[in-house]
């Protein structure tokens, strides 16, 4: 069903995060290293390495694309408590011919007291404005208010979520009718707020981001969180990683008077539910149409969950490592697969 | 209807697991990255050099020729969108035809690519699949037509017999030839004057026995065929049909054919014996062509309703107790039991790609025929069918303009889904970027278009091609941007004390009036032209209101009180409203 191709990464530690530009002909890697890989798709459809640089003085936890109507530009974060702001630099002849490319550091967000674990972008219709959320609890978000000078980077808001933070997540939709949302995720172990998903909403009165929900039923750590792309709905979708897999609906209230400040209140809906992974979930990520969810698991394993036109949501296959070393060179192009008979425990 | 739960599949990334557990993953256009990790972010450090994994779908959009199916059904498909009358049956055999002929190549290039042989047998399902399906569903065959057309339908899939039957008569001693008494293949598909064909050979020789064969050639000749153009009624064929049964049965039962044991199979095959057709298992190779024969044989004027009777029991005869259904089988019976919902559903499950279930199941929409199957949610299944497939499509560097089409005929999801698709197509070439524009451009997708020019723009002032980049600026209507560009350009020119780009700037026209620096920008160019055609007047007062208008850089301030002097001591321009100016002009 699937056929997997292997590209020696070169790093020479963990790889704790890849990620693809928009049109998904670049690739950065992030590593324990401390480093950052660029790789570029060539005409040929291989993948070449085309920048490795040191970017921070402790594991690299997470790279992120901005969007390319900012130009080429990356976002890092850290163990090492800072997130670094990366833009590619257009350079001589000689280095396009070597099939290098180099890139610039343009700030360093050092904000922090604790590790930096997630760094995005917003939907670029807010702007060039970059998100990051720590171990100290905070969520910070910052704008580059002239899109020509990365270097300035102001400090908008921060958010106190006063549980240690594991990831965030921007809801991608432009709609007027949806204010800037961002979900956080915590994967604190503290009982005492047991609610681990937050939700804030900007708020165009107060000018500032207001708790809109918490999502009570989600009890145990959450390692990671994700809007759904939204295709013209009127409610949200977020998919989120914790002991299990969850999909939650957002459904916004009508507003009793037209004047309300607060927030948008929101019906809670649980979409969908999977354990099959019988263990922690690490990773969730919607595909571009949101018809397919992958999340990865404690059990080795990635999974890809999809709904049928009725809504019935299915797991439609299953990737795991084989074991095997791999092999030098890294080109191997092999097709294997096993009919899995055993009932997965549902 | 229940949901058959078919467990997933398990693929194995080779060189994966092996010093850390974990998976990593991120989603790609039309593939998946995956690596190893580890998330609990402690423990042992990784020993060996990562890789990277790529993994997609092993899909058939890889192979060329199988491209050329997509090409065309999707001309067919459009076609389909528009038509008014009631064309269906023919829509689908020109599907059909297209199948065929991708099969046909990919039979020829067999040789050459060994991973080929896999695809044509898929078409050869889908193929036999949707024929079928066109007897049963569209061309709704009614009792009568039904057996005919199935025949054809068994034929069609059934063509070795014809080369058999051909190498027997063109061989120099036909009735010697080895496979000679094959000929009960051409019983068994109905096809008597084939039949009485290759009989006569052998009557022609033998003397002694050729009584016995006027008799089965009699018999064959008498063989009742209905006529669904004629005027005889169902009701007088089956009349017809079962004193023909019953004169084959006294045959058998008076021994006429005792004397040659082929003879006397046939013979029992005409009447429709149940263990003498299991019999001829190896010629009659499926269960489908058991069951048609079958009802060749036994109930010629078959109702659609009660085929699904017959269907299930010739499964089961054939194929026995041990031997269980395959997933082809399993979605004939579907059909033969007029199950749509279950055949679109298997169909789904078992290939490998959405463009049987995609176009077949349209097809249906249009015959109108999923709402009569109760499939009240039916146009929402055509709808995310045909939205799969598209998506499917978008991921491939030529074939995403297909998927274009049929984006724009699913009135409820198509249009967000190509905005969030058109947007990913990488722009390589300023050629692709005008293509992917023109489209969102015949579509109003204003955003998609301002989006897709400022990448352009933003590409183009990054490799300092400030022309290109004011085009797509332009193109973009982004005045924040277009400041930005004339501010280059002047700076540009402030160090070398030239425009480049002359071209554009001189043919900016009313584009010009995005922002108030292109403005002047053009304007000033428009300055320095006439002042080269030493137009003096002219040139003077533009550059007088440009003075004036205040919507020049402030670096450029002194340059343009330079500019004026010379012009001051032309002869032809007026200098009380100049002077007038200067003093006017801040310190």
């Amino acid at each position: 069903m699937f056929v997997a191709k292997s590209i020696a990464a070169d790093h020479k530690d963990l790889i704790h995060d890849v990620s693809y530009d928009f049109h998904g002909r670049r690739m950065a890697t992030c590593s324990s290293d401390q480093s950052v890989k660029v790789w570029d798709k060539g005409d040929d459809g291989e993948w070449h390495c085309t920048a490795s640089w040191k970017t921070h003085s402790g594991s690299v936890w997470r790279v992120t694309w901005a969007h390319p109507e900012f130009g080429q530009v990356l976002a890092s974060c850290s163990f090492d408590r800072t997130a670094a702001v990366w833009e590619e630099i257009v350079g001589e002849s000689n280095d396009k011919q070597r099939g290098q490319s180099h890139w610039i550091k343009r700030t360093t967000l050092v904000d922090s007291r604790t590790s930096v674990t997630d760094v995005k972008f917003a939907p670029k219709h807010m702007g060039l404005m970059l998100t990051t959320c720590s171990a100290d609890g905070v969520v910070r978000i910052y704008e580059a208010p002239d899109v020509m000078n990365l270097s300035q980077w102001s400090l908008q808001h921060e958010i106190s979520c006063k549980l240690s933070c594991s990831c965030i997540s921007w809801n991608p939709s432009s709609s007027r009718a949806h204010p800037p949302m961002i979900a956080v995720g915590s994967d604190d172990s503290n009982i005492t707020y047991s609610g681990k998903v937050q939700i804030y909403e900007y708020n165009e009165n107060t000018r500032k981001y207001a708790k809109a929900e918490t999502l009570m039923t989600v009890t145990d750590p959450v390692h990671d969180i994700t809007f759904a792309p939204n295709l013209g709905r009127s409610f949200h979708v977020l998919a989120i990683a914790t002991k299990d897999v969850r999909i939650f609906k957002l459904i916004p209230m009508r507003r009793e008077s037209a004047n309300s400040s607060g927030p948008t209140k929101f019906e809670v809906q649980v979409m969908a539910q999977f354990d099959s992974h019988n263990s922690q979930v690490w990773r969730v990520s919607w595909n571009i149409t949101s018809t397919l969810l992958a999340s990865s698991g404690d059990d080795g394993c990635v999974r890809l969950w999809k709904a049928n036109y009725m809504d019935n949501w299915k797991c439609t296959g299953i990737l795991r490592g084989d074991g095997s070393p791999v092999n030098g060179s890294g080109h191997a192009a092999a097709l294997s697969q096993i009919r899995s008979s055993l009932r997965e425990s549902s | 209807m229940e949901e058959v739960d078919v467990e997933p599949s398990t693929t194995l990334i080779p060189g994966a697991g092996f010093y850390q557990k974990h998976l990593g993953f991120e989603w790609g256009p039309g593939d998946l990255i995956v690596y190893e990790t580890n998330y609990k972010l402690q423990g042992p450090r990784s020993a060996g050099s990562p890789s990277v994994h790529i993994v997609r779908r092993d899909e058939d959009i890889c192979s060329p020729i199988l491209r050329k199916l997509f090409s065309e059904s999707h001309l067919i498909f459009v076609g389909l969108q528009k038509i008014k009358e009631d064309v269906f049956v023919s829509i689908s055999k020109n599907y059909r035809s297209v199948i065929r002929a991708c099969m046909e190549e990919l039979q020829q290039n067999a040789g050459k690519r060994s991973h080929d042989t896999h695809p044509v047998s898929i078409l050869l399902a889908i193929e036999l699949i949707w024929n079928l399906c066109e007897v049963l569903f569209i061309d709704a065959a009614p009792a009568g037509s039904l057996l005919l057309q199935l025949l054809d339908w068994v034929r069609l899939h059934k063509s070795d017999v014809d080369a058999k039957a051909r190498e027997v008569l063109q061989s120099d001693s036909p009735a010697q030839h080895q496979s000679y008494w094959d000929v009960i293949s051409l019983v068994l598909q109905g096809r008597t004057d084939e039949a009485r064909q290759v009989l006569s050979k052998q009557a022609s020789l033998r003397a002694e026995s050729s009584s016995v064969f006027k008799r089965m050639d009699g018999l064959l000749q008498t063989m009742p065929i209905f006529n669904p153009t004629g005027t005889q009624t169902l009701t007088e064929f089956e009349v017809k049909w079962r004193h023909w049964h019953e004169e084959c049965d006294r045959c058998l039962q008076d021994n006429t054919f005792a004397s040659n044991r082929h003879l006397e199979t046939i013979c029992k095959i005409l009447v429709g014996d149940e263990d003498t057709l299991l019999e001829q298992k190896e010629l009659l190779s499926t269960w489908y062509h058991f069951l048609v024969t079958r009802l060749l044989f036994t109930h010629p004027t078959i109702k659609p309703p009660d085929l699904h009777y017959y269907a299930q029991s010739s499964m089961n005869m054939f194929l026995g107790p041990r031997a269980s259904p395959e997933p082809l089988d399993i979605i004939l019976l579907s059909a033969f039991e007029f199950d749509l919902h279950q055949v679109i559903k298997d169909c789904s499950i078992a290939l490998n790609n959405w463009w049987f279930v995609a176009h077949l199941t349209d097809l249906l929409d249009h015959c109108k025929l999923l709402q009569s199957h109760n499939l009240h949610f039916g146009s929402n299944l055509r709808e995310f069918l045909v939205l799969e497939y598209a998506s499917g499509l978008f991921t491939h560097h030529s074939l995403w303009q297909l998927a274009v089409d049929y984006f724009d005929h699913c009135p409820e999801f198509g249009r967000v889904y190509l905005e969030l698709q058109i947007e990913r197509v990488p722009l390589d070439t300023e050629r692709k970027a005008i293509k992917v524009l023109r489209i969102c451009e015949d579509r109003q997708m204003s955003e998609q278009v301002r989006s897709i020019c400022k990448i352009m723009a933003k590409r183009a002032l990054r490799n300092n091609r400030l022309g290109s980049a004011l085009s797509w600026t332009i193109r973009a209507k982004d005045a924040a941007f277009a400041t930005l560009i004339s501010e280059r350009f002047l700076q540009d020119y402030s160090n070398k004390g030239s425009f480049t780009d002359l071209d554009l700037l001189d043919n900016l026209g009313p584009a010009m009036l995005l922002s108030d620096s292109l403005t002047f920008l053009g304007k000033y160019r428009e300055f320095h032209r006439l002042y080269g055609e030493k137009r003096f007047s002219e040139a003077a007062r533009l550059l007088l209101s440009l003075m004036t208008a205040k919507i020049a850089p402030r670096s450029l301030w002194m340059t343009l009180l330079t500019d004026a002097l010379p012009l001051l001591e032309q002869k032809e321009v007026k200098t009380d409203n100049s002077c007038f100016t200067v003093t006017q002009l801040p310190q």
